[in-house]
C-alpha cells in the first residue's frame, strides 16, 4: 500500500497527481512527492522494519511506489564502517563511513534513486528510460535497465574516465557522449526528454527519483541504533542528495522512529566546482552557475538544479560546507584507503578532505558522532589516481632478487629477518 | 532581428502546443517582451516582478547560459537559438 498523496511544487504549493512531472508549471518549482504522515506513523514501527529483506525498501513507507518492489532488490543496506583508524587521523572520537561505494549492482548511491526512478517507470508505463549523468548515473540507469528488460539510452558528456564509459556500455545501452561539460549534456536532457516521451530518471522522473537518496540516511540511523548521527558530511553537485537527507531524517522523527536530536549536514564540493559553497561561504542563497575544472568529475556540476535546496537545508540544520583542491581530493582518497581499506572516487575523497577540514577548523566538534558518506567506488576512476600511487616494484623471479629489494625497501626490518 | 525560441511544456498552454516560436527582438529582454506581445501571460512565468529571469528558470543563447553572457542585456543576432529550460533537472 501506497502513502503518497500526490505531488506538490515546494515553492508556491500548487498540487499535482502523480505522474511523470517534475516542474510546476505556475512558477517552474520542483514536485515534490506528499505522504500521508499519521497514516505512516500508526503503521510503522523499528519492529516491523527489523525483519525485512536487507534491501531499500525496507522504508517503503517512505518511498513514492504502489505494488510490490520488483527493482532494486539488492540495493541499498550497504556498510556503515565504524572508522576507527580514520578517526585517529582525523582526531575524532566517533566516526562512521557510510559507504555506497560498495551499492549493488553498480556501486554508488545512485542504485538507490534508480531504484525508485526504474520502479516508477515500469509503473507508468515507459518501455525507454535515460539520464544525463556524469557516468555512476548512467552505469546504474544502464544495469537496472538491463535486469527490468528496458530499452536504455544514457547522455554522459565526452572525456569522462573509461571505468564510467565501460561501466554503462557492458550493459547494453545505447551510450550518447555529448560534447561539452555535464551542464551541457543536462540541458541538451531536458529538451529531449520533453521531446521524445521517454523516462529520464533525472528529469521527469526526478521527484520519485530523489526520494531514493532519503534512503542512504534511513540506513544510517537504523544501523545507529535508531539514532541520528551529530553530524553528516557529503558531496554536493546537482543537489540531490543532502536535502534528501535532511527530508529522511525529519520523516524519521515524524512517523516516530527516531528522536528529534538534530543532525547537522555539510556540504562538500571541490574548490574547482563550488558553486553552492561560494553562495554558502558569500551569504546568499543565489547560486551562481561555474565552468566545472576538477579531476572530481562525477561532482562536476556547474549549474547544480538543488543549490539553492543544498543551502537552506545545511543552513536549517546548523550546519556549514567547504571545498578542497584536487590535491586534497587525492590525499582523501589515499587517507580513507589507508586507514579503513575503502577505495572510493574523487567524490568520496572530496568528503574525507571537507570533513578534515571541517574538524580541524573546529565547525565539527571533535567529540560528537560524524558520519562521512562515501558516495561512489575508486575503480571506477583508476586515471584520478594512478599518478599519485607508487608503482609496482618489478624483479626476477630469484629470492636473492627480493632479497635485495627487501633489504632496499626495510634496511631495519631486513637485519631483524637476518637475525632473528 | 528575427530568433527562434524553445518552449518548455509547462509554457505550451501559452503557445497554443507549439514546442518552438519565432520572436523578434536584439537582445534576450527584447525577446522576452516580444513573447508577451504575442502569448499574453507568458512573461511572467519566466521572470519574476523585478524583470529578472526567474530562479528555477535557465535561459541560453545557441546553447550557453545567459548567465554566462550578459544575462538579459546579452545581444542577439538573426537566426539566434534560444531555449528555455526549467531548471530542476539532472542528478550526476
Amino acid at each position: 500500500m501506497s502513502f503518497v498523496t500526490g505531488l506538490q511544487c515546494r515553492e508556491c504549493g500548487q498540487e499535482y497527481p502523480q505522474e511523470p512531472l517534475h516542474v510546476c508549471e505556475l512558477c517552474f518549482g520542483p514536485l515534490e512527492i506528499q505522504y500521508d504522515y499519521a497514516a505512516i506513523r500508526k503503521t510503522i514501527t523499528r519492529e516491523r522494519i527489523a525483519p525485512r529483506e536487507r534491501n531499500l525498501w525496507r522504508y517503503r513507507e517512505l518511498l513514492p511506489i504502489n505494488g510490490e518492489p520488483r527493482v532494486g532488490l539488492y540495493s541499498g543496506c550497504t556498510p556503515l564502517v565504524r572508522a576507527e583508524r580514520l578517526g585517529e587521523a582525523l582526531g575524532v572520537k566517533e566516526l562512521y563511513v557510510k559507504d555506497d561505494s560498495v551499492n549493488h549492482p553498480s556501486f554508488s548511491y545512485k542504485d538507490r534513486v534508480v531504484s525508485v526512478a526504474i520502479a516508477k517507470a515500469i509503473e507508468f508505463g515507459f518501455d525507454t528510460v535515460s539520464c544525463a549523468s556524469t557516468g555512476n548515473l548512467a552505469n546504474s540507469v544502464a544495469a537496472h535497465a538491463a535486469k527490468a528488460g528496458l530499452n536504455c539510452y544514457v547522455f554522459i558528456p565526452d572525456g569522462l574516465e573509461q571505468g564510467k564509459i565501460i561501466g554503462s556500455a557492458i550493459y547494453g545501452p545505447k551510450t550518447v557522449a555529448v560534447k561539452g561539460n555535464y551542464d551541457d549534456v543536462n540541458r541538451l536532457c531536458s529538451e529531449i526528454g520533453d521531446k521524445y516521451g521517454w523516462a529520464f530518471v533525472n528529469v521527469n522522473l526526478r521527484p520519485y527519483y530523489s526520494e531514493g537518496a532519503k534512503t542512504h540516511g534511513f540506513e544510517v540511523a537504523e544501523q545507529l541504533g535508531w539514532k541520528l548521527p551529530k553530524h553528516i558530511v557529503v558531496a554536493s553537485a546537482g543537489g540531490t542528495i543532502l536535502p534528501k537527507l535532511a527530508k529522511g531524517f525529519k520523516e524519521l522523527v515524524k512517523v516516530g522512529l527516531v528522536d528529534d536530536t538534530g543532525c547537522k549536514i555539510y556540504s562538500a564540493q571541490a574548490s574547482g566546482c563550488a558553486p553552492i559553497i561560494h553562495a554558502l561561504h558569500k551569504g546568499t542563497d543565489l547560486v551562481s552557475p561555474v565552468k566545472p575544472n576538477t579531476i572530481a568529475s562525477s561532482i562536476a556540476i556547474g549549474n547544480p538544479a538543488d543549490g539553492y535546496y543544498v543551502i537552506q537545508a545545511v543552513k536549517e540544520s546548523g550546519g556549514w560546507g567547504e571545498s578542497v583542491t584536487d590535491e586534497e581530493i587525492l590525499a582523501g582518497i589515499k587517507l580513507l584507503a589507508r586507514t579503513e581499506g575503502i577505495f572510493t572516487e574523487p567524490a568520496g575523497g572530496t568528503e574525507v578532505a571537507v570533513a578534515k577540514k571541517l574538524i580541524k577548523s573546529g565547525r565539527i566538534p571533535r567529540d560528537e558522532s560524524i558520519v562521512i558518506s562515501i558516495t561512489g567506488n575508486g575503480y571506477k576512476t583508476l586515471e584520478a589516481v594512478a599518478k599519485s600511487v607508487d608503482k609496482p616494484y618489478t624483479i626476477d623471479a630469484a629470492l636473492q632478487s627480493f632479497d635485495e629489494l627487501f633489504r632496499a625497501l626495510a634496511p631495519a626490518a631486513s637485519v631483524r629477518a637476518a637475525t632473528g | 532581428m528575427s530568433v527562434r525560441v524553445r518552449v518548455p511544456t509547462p509554457l505550451r498552454k501559452f503557445t497554443q502546443g507549439a514546442d518552438e516560436v519565432n520572436a523578434q527582438g536584439n537582445n534576450v529582454k527584447s525577446i522576452f517582451d516580444d513573447l508577451e506581445k504575442s502569448y499574453p501571460g507568458i512573461k511572467e512565468r519566466i521572470c519574476d516582478e523585478t524583470g529578472k529571469v526567474r530562479r528555477f528558470v535557465n535561459v541560453y543563447v545557441n546553447g550557453d547560459d545567459i548567465r554566462f553572457l550578459q544575462n538579459m542585456d546579452t545581444a542577439l543576432k538573426e537566426g539566434d537559438n534560444i531555449s528555455i529550460v526549467p531548471a530542476i533537472a539532472g542528478g550526476r
